[in-house]
């Protein structure tokens, strides 16, 4: 096993974690039973998005396979925060490592308000921002305009007095500017890269024809092993201009990959699609993390 | 029979036995010495540990869900159908060849409680357990197999009344010894859907049980006439899946009350009074692999 690593004030036994809404833990300990937390993969676990109000996700179908990717289109669907705090939180809770909240609201007041509810509950370690979100008043996104992050992280960072860490989205035209966007407006952490967008045609789509999504919310995220490259040249963009610590993902599916990403300055790497294929995966990638000859 | 145990957590690298063709499909033998045994409806994700990708479209990326069609201690069986490049690849295995699997994952079908024996060489009781009626459409026909060998086990009373494209495909119902026939092309049993056939049986033997797995309209088609003659039924659901054990919440589907399920964690085989009316293309052997038509 590698040695501890230290991030935001947090002791992590490896530098693998999980890219939020990528792992379900209640789920996995129905299927995996006590294995689950005997062999936990990750050294700090993130949970799937929660957003204020409940959401059910998108309609089916929510999937679709790519040249080495997946498209996806789920929604985040989840409890709200309510929901959260009251039956998934102390699920969480019981984990053998630190648990990151990550939240997503469309303005500053939402934000506020959820940053609130995680300050208050002890349980919850750290927090991560998901700003992939349009804004509910202009339509953009949160996290994909350095002006507009900045400002809403001014308003609400002093509402929490744990580490926040704020997950990028990669579509943005400077995402650097983004990552010190949120430098300047209090993060203590960035996270990256969330899924590219991208779009599936229903088969049959032709030439003037209105184009048909095959996705039941039309557009969809891309990760896997085919976003590694993008992933990689942002992580090294972002890493090389902000002083805060950064967590490194996308499409890492062994420790080569992972030790890129350190070497592209990440301070951990979270691991996603991978744990589809083998739930094993992030464990097996700090194992080898661990063992392997620096160079 | 709905609680099964805790799956292994960790991938099993298995050895192909066997993989000959059956008809139109493939039947795929493994060696897997420390699977569990399945119950019957479950399923495991497959992948080829070699050449898994740079197939059509630089696919296959994810693994593949399969029902177990047929377990012995040490050795499953699963019914492929090439219908895109996960399928395809797994259908050219050869014995020796290695491959991944994770599970036996998900929800089986619901079967009456094995009953001691009354006295030593009879039969299990299955007194007040509802006669089944199994129908089974194309590659779909796949966990009725290990149902029916269940109920077989246990004496139960059972109809199989499976459905093909052709003759060709029809191959497959050398699996269920006694299964009834129906062929879209008439070349084989009685010539039509299956769903025509499982009116007349609803109609023979009050008080049935359905268990049903095949395409997506195949599923409606039953899921409708159950609901409307009152039947309890039970729908082997089939969905583009990542992970198979609750993840990736790709697998949805819509149920009655609103909201979704997941085909892998509350399902694959769930009751049909839950479940809204399926819509969707005719799903085969695996959603993630098979292009609607």
């Amino acid at each position: 096993m590698s040695d501890p690593v230290y991030f935001c004030g947090l002791s992590l036994a490896h530098p693998v974690i999980n890219g939020s809404g990528t792992f379900d833990v209640r789920a996995a300990r129905q299927v995996f039973g006590a294995a689950l937390e005997d062999r936990f993969p990750f050294s700090a676990f993130v949970s799937k998005t929660i957003t204020l109000e409940p959401r059910p996700g998108n309609p089916p179908p929510r999937l679709w396979e790519t040249p080495a990717g997946l498209l996806n289109s789920i929604g985040l669907p989840n409890a709200g925060l309510e929901g959260y705090l009251a039956e998934e939180l102390p699920a969480l809770a019981t984990l053998p490592v630190p648990l990151i909240t990550n939240v997503m609201g469309s303005s500053a007041e939402e934000i506020g308000e959820l940053l609130d509810a995680c300050d208050a509950r002890p349980e919850i370690a750290a927090v991560e921002l998901n700003v992939s979100c349009p804004n509910v008043k202009t339509g953009l996104d949160i996290g994909a305009d350095p002006a507009q992050l900045r400002s809403v992280l001014a308003a609400t960072r002093p509402r929490l007095g744990k580490p926040l860490i704020v997950k990028l989205t990669p579509n943005a035209a400077d995402v650097a500017a983004c990552a010190l966007a949120a430098q300047d407006g209090g993060a203590d952490a960035v996270s990256l890269i969330n899924t590219l967008r991208g779009l599936a045609l229903a088969p049959g789509s032709s030439p003037g024809e209105p184009p048909r999504p095959w996705l039941g919310g039309g557009s969809g995220g891309l990760s896997g092993p085919a976003i590694r490259p993008v992933a990689l040249a942002q992580v090294m963009a972002v890493a090389s201009r902000v002083e805060i610590p950064v967590v490194g993902m996308g499409g890492v599916q062994n420790a080569r990959h992972a030790g890129e990403m350190l070497a592209a300055g990440a301070t951990l790497v979270a691991v996603g699609t991978e744990s589809f294929r083998d739930p094993l995966a992030a464990g097996r990638i700090a194992a080898e993390l661990g063992s392997r000859v620096p160079g | 029979m709905s609680a099964v145990g805790a799956a292994p957590i960790e991938r099993r690298l298995l050895t192909v036995a066997s993989c000959e063709p059956l008809g139109a499909y493939r039947l795929l033998r493994v060696e897997d010495p420390a699977g569990p045994e399945p119950a019957p409806g479950q399923f495991a994700m497959l992948a080829t540990a070699e050449r898994w990708g740079g197939g059509e479209d630089e696919r296959p990326y994810l693994p593949r869900a399969f029902s177990v069609t047929r377990w012995r201690p040490g050795e499953a069986e699963f019914l492929l159908e090439d219908v895109g490049p996960g399928s395809r690849r797994l259908c050219e295995l050869r014995p020796g060849a290695r491959l991944w699997a994770l599970g036996p994952f998900g929800r089986p079908f619901t079967i009456g409680p094995l009953a001691q024996p009354s006295s030593a060489g009879e039969p299990p009781s299955t007194a007040g357990e509802a006669p089944a009626i199994l129908v089974g459409g194309g590659a779909g026909i796949a966990p009725l197999v290990i149902l029916h060998d269940a109920l077989a086990r246990r004496s139960a009373a059972a109809t199989a009344l499976l459905g093909f494209r052709d003759a060709e495909h029809a191959a497959a119902a050398t699996l269920i010894e006694g299964a009834r026939l129906a062929t879209e092309d008439g070349s084989v049993g009685t010539p039509g859907l299956v769903t025509e056939p499982l009116s007349e049986a609803l109609a023979a033997t009050p008080g049935a049980r359905v268990y049903a797995c095949g395409p997506t309209p195949m599923l409606e088609a039953v899921r409708a006439l159950c609901q409307e003659l009152d039947v309890t039924a039970e729908l082997a659901l089939e969905a583009p899946m990542a992970c198979g054990f609750g993840a990736c919440h790709g697998c949805v589907v819509p149920r009655r009350d609103g909201g979704y399920l997941r085909t892998c964690l509350e399902g694959p085989v769930v009751e049909a009074a839950l479940l809204a009316p399926l819509v969707g293309p005719p799903a085969i052997a695996s959603a993630l692999d098979g292009a609607p038509r």
